[in-house]
């Protein structure tokens, strides 16, 4: 099963631990993931399910393409990981 | 008068109580992080943060509890007819949180434009959808402070919850009889000098910074506009404008007093482009004869070099008339115990001012 990474910085604000979860696009394995932690999902995607524009995903190192439906195919040993862009003062 | 001020900043929560003859701060939440909208009822604190990459939250702290996120406002999946709404349908701030005037109802305004409903004090939230889905909502503007509309105020008639009135920066006034249910638009009498020629009049082009409505006469509403203040004797039917405005018509923040209709609070700045005190001075103006004239109040603020704005959010006042405070984009922070007249400044240096609040108000 592919393997989700959160950024430590959510900690700041609720549990994002890492979890093995089924799915074989990164939809279906995020699906999987908020479906255990509900509340993560608004802050990784926006209302409409798109990746929030200052998240960065990475899927076995390569940058996520599809960020509005999030298609881009997930293998069995996949790394992901779900970053955050900081910036500002 | 209150006895605890909830203050919302650039980086963070700030619970203040009267301490020593003075107020110090007697609970720090949410360091770091930017707070855009703050209520606080004799049942639970509630705030709205925007975390910027992960977007605008909701949290709650009972009286006797501890923090915890609530279910955050959402817009509903975006129907295939609104391909050609300018707006996004997804929340980026909630802008005030407002008592609905019924057991555990609050009401949320936000950007870009979207106005919410909790009927579980808080717990969850449900889209004003006729609201939202009126035709006529695509045309408002977005010019407060960022390219989508800001619902910056939510008026709750104190004799009837159900009559509901908000502003928007930028599309006028609309009032609900009904709870939500039907709108429609009124705010007549208003002037916008930045639009077209033929539209500055017209009600849905009106830069309305924030109401502010009179809670022993609901009928009495004041109104801080891009361009001047305003007052209006029939629930905002009607606005008049209220051209004795001093040092300057021009700010974004309002507070009525709780009881007498011919009494409003401004917080003065120089037009547009500008946007500081009128020569450096910080002031607060005041009418108390329902505009005709305006007092200067400067006792204890910085009569010199003070390049404060006060935001639409960041002036308030508590239920005797007589308790106020505002709070500045520079960090400042002022507390009057006498509606006014004299003003004292906690000794903190606070990160830049979104809002405050006095508990029960």
């Amino acid at each position: 099963m592919p393997t989700v990474h959160f950024t430590s910085q959510l900690e700041r604000f609720l549990p994002a631990p890492t979890v093995s979860v089924a799915g074989r696009t990164l939809r279906e394995a995020l699906t999987n993931v908020f479906a255990d932690h509900p509340m993560l999902k608004g802050y990784i995607v926006d209302d409409q399910g798109t990746v929030r524009r200052h998240v960065a995903i990475f899927i076995d190192g390569i940058q996520l393409r599809d960020r509005v439906k999030l298609t881009d195919p997930v293998g069995e040993k996949s790394e992901i990981h779900v970053f955050q862009a900081l910036s500002g003062g | 008068m209150a006895d605890r001020l909830f203050v919302g900043t650039r980086k963070g929560l700030f619970e203040l109580a009267r301490k020593g003859g003075g107020w110090d701060i007697v609970e720090t939440k949410f360091l770091g992080e930017p707070v855009t909208a703050v209520l606080a009822t004799p049942t639970a604190v509630h705030v709205a943060l925007d975390l910027g990459h992960f977007g605008a939250k909701t949290w709650r702290k009972p009286a006797s509890g501890e923090w915890q996120e609530t279910a955050t406002p959402a817009f509903p999946a975006k129907s295939d007819d609104a391909s050609e709404d300018p707006h996004p349908w997804t929340l980026g701030r909630v802008w005030n949180l407002t008592p609905g005037g019924v057991e555990g109802r609050i009401w949320a305004g936000s950007m870009p434009g979207g106005l919410f409903r909790s009927d579980d004090n808080g717990e969850t939230w449900s889209l004003c959808e006729p609201l939202w889905r009126m035709p006529d909502r695509r045309k408002w503007m977005g010019v407060a402070g960022g390219e989508h509309p800001g619902l910056s105020t939510v008026l709750v008639d104190p004799a009837d919850p159900s009559h509901v009135t908000v502003g928007v920066s930028c599309a006028g006034v609309w009032t609900s009889g009904d709870a939500g249910t039907s709108w429609r638009q009124i705010g007549q009498g208003f002037h916008n000098e930045y639009m077209p020629p033929d539209q500055q009049d017209d009600p849905i082009a009106q830069d309305i910074h924030q109401l502010a409505q009179c809670p022993a006469n609901a009928k009495v509403i004041w109104c801080q506009h891009h361009s001047g203040i305003y007052r209006s004797e029939d629930g905002g039917e009607s606005f008049v404008p209220l051209p004795a405005a001093k040092p300057s018509a021009f700010g974004f923040a309002v507070a009525a007093h709780p009881k007498d209709p011919k009494t409003a609070w401004f917080a003065p700045a120089i037009k547009d482009e500008k946007r500081y005190p009128v020569e450096g001075k910080m002031v607060v103006s005041r009418t108390s004869d329902g505009g005709k004239s305006f007092d200067i109040l400067s006792n204890g603020l910085p009569g010199r070099h003070a390049y404060d704005l006060v935001y639409r959010h960041a002036l308030c006042v508590d239920e005797t008339g007589n308790g106020l405070a505002i709070g500045s984009t520079s960090g400042g922070l002022w507390i009057s115990d006498d509606a006014g007249e004299s003003w004292t400044a906690p000794e903190m240096r606070l990160p830049p001012v979104a809002c405050v609040k006095f508990e029960g108000s």
